[in-house]
């Protein structure tokens, strides 16, 4: 059970890896040309309801860039397998509920599958 | 042909220019998916950042133009966040099991000196690589062409180890485990096992150097397997723990991750872990990748301009790369470059007929020793593995 106490520790560093990290990207547009730096932990998932707690959760064990970048393969069907196998087999401390708002703003957001 | 700087070049790969070409000035496309940035872990130059938590990161095109690809710029690949500097001075490698008739830890030092040493050239090529290039897409990492590389791998044979363990009869997998792990306890720890007889190949290592140098911490200091032949699923980084036993391993990136339909690919079988619907990745197809002319190149008319790249296949060795600049109607060998060994990309350069302007459409395919060659069309599977097609690159004559 120790490690389960430890998961309010991960998400605040990881909120504040994402705080830095927004920064340094409004600083490198603002900068011009292609972002180019040293990495840095991509957060800036889209605004909408049920942003937040799709950030939260997802970043207790990986950055939110997946998500973008998987859009082009995703639809409501696929991101449902998502974050049933993030539970099922990675051990997602996700509620049902929560599954539901995650699951309604990434079909919303980030569906990008061509039918 | 326009010589394009390391930075174009850089850029083109992660397709920046291909964006502003478009007009786009901001929110650079990225083909493959994603807002990929060049971004560097420290420790490596900038590469095409896919993910960086756990990091996942890709070698832009112009690293892979050096018959070595450099220790800087090798691709990253990991499956779970936590990877901890791992103190060389006190690691050790366990070496035990159900199959292992003696157990023991190895230091470093004992690691390095107590076995013959062994160097060894070879592609590790991650079994995603092109997954970002699948049509229709599929979900995962969206790798363009750079999550793979070429480098001297030295350190001992695996056999040599495992013998001096002592290998049981009965021994059918060798289970291996690395330092890195993950943030919840419930997450699978990345395990992967080998057939005993491809633990006990004699191209099998535990490497602690990569092109000379240690191994650099993101490629799996302070010693990984190399799995030459294979895709790099099954080079363990961090190494800590090898297991010799008589049963199949039965952890989820084993039974449930690095599949591929049963009898899809002409590949080795993991006889094991193989059941009637989908078996494990092992071998990497016959392929090959051009690395010039860059798709964003524009060839002078009347002036000399090189084909060039790599080909690479399971380990039988590339026989011939064939080149076809009129629609796949006549193909020509192109020139291959000596042989480094069978397990390593082997280069290739054809010198390109610019007399005509107009677009050019350059086809390539490898050819293995053992007969296979680069199909036209894409065996789709789910995960989004051996992407092998024939190459295509086309360029303007002007």
């Amino acid at each position: 059970m120790q490690p389960r106490a430890r998961l309010p520790a991960v998400a605040v560093a990881a909120l504040a890896a994402a705080l830095a990290a927004a920064t340094f990207s409004a600083a490198s547009r603002a900068a011009g040309g292609p972002p180019r730096a040293a990495a840095a932990e991509v957060t800036s998932l889209r605004d909408g309801e049920g942003r937040d707690l799709t950030v939260g959760q997802c970043m207790i064990c990986h950055s939110v860039e997946y998500i973008p970048a998987n859009a082009p393969a995703m639809d409501r069907a696929a991101w449902q397998k998502t974050i049933q196998k993030m539970k099922d087999r990675f051990g997602a401390p996700i509620t049902d509920g929560d599954a539901k708002q995650i699951l309604d703003y990434l079909s919303a957001n980030y569906s990008g599958k061509s039918s | 042909m326009t010589a394009l700087t390391r930075r174009e070049a850089l850029l083109a790969a992660a397709g920046f220019i291909a964006a502003g070409a478009r007009g786009q000035e901001n929110g650079p496309a990225v083909s493959s998916g994603g807002d990929a940035v060049l971004a560097a872990l420290p420790g490596k130059d900038p590469l095409i950042q896919r993910a960086f938590r756990p990091p996942n990161f890709e070698t832009p095109l112009a690293d892979l133009v050096p018959l070595y690809t450099g220790n800087a710029v090798f691709f990253v690949r990991y499956h779970l966040p936590v990877i901890p500097r791992v103190d060389a001075a006190s690691w050790r490698l366990q070496v035990e099991g159900p199959s292992a008739q003696r157990s023991f830890a190895l230091s470093l030092p004992e690691l390095k000196g107590n076995f013959p040493r062994v160097s060894l050239a070879a592609v590790n090529q991650c079994s995603g690589n092109r997954r970002g290039l699948f049509s229709p897409r599929v979900p995962g990492v969206q790798w363009g062409n750079g999550a793979m590389g070429n480098a001297l791998w030295t350190g001992v044979r695996l056999r040599d180890v495992l013998h001096k363990a002592g290998v049981a009869a009965d021994a059918l997998e060798v289970v291996f485990n690395g330092a890195d792990s993950a943030v919840l306890p419930a997450t699978p720890d990345f395990v992967k096992s080998l057939p005993i007889d491809r633990a006990l190949d004699e191209s099998t290592l535990i490497a602690f150097e990569m092109n000379g140098q240690p191994l650099p911490h993101w490629n799996g200091a302070p010693a990984r397997l190399v799995v030459p032949g294979w895709t790099g699923t099954y080079w363990m980084k961090h190494l800590t723990n090898i297991r010799i036993q008589p049963a199949p391993f039965a952890g989820f990136w084993m039974k449930s991750a690095y599949r591929i339909p049963t009898g899809a690919f002409p590949t080795v079988r993991f006889v094991s872990q193989e059941t009637p619907e989908t078996t494990p990745i092992t071998e990497m197809l016959v392929n090959s990748l051009i690395t010039s002319p860059t798709p964003a190149a524009r060839l002078r008319r009347g002036e000399p301009a090189q084909l060039a790249g790599k080909a690479w296949d399971g380990g039988p060795g590339i026989a011939a790369v064939e080149v076809s600049v009129d629609g796949r109607h006549s193909w020509r060998e192109a020139t291959l470059a000596r042989e480094l060994g069978r397990f390593a990309w082997r280069e290739f350069q054809l010198a390109l007929d610019t007399s005509r302007a107009g677009p050019l459409e350059i086809a390539v395919r490898a050819r293995s020793r053992n007969g296979a060659t680069q199909p036209e069309t894409l065996t789709f599977n789910a995960a989004g593995y051996h992407d092998n097609r024939v190459q295509t690159v086309r360029v303007e004559v002007s």
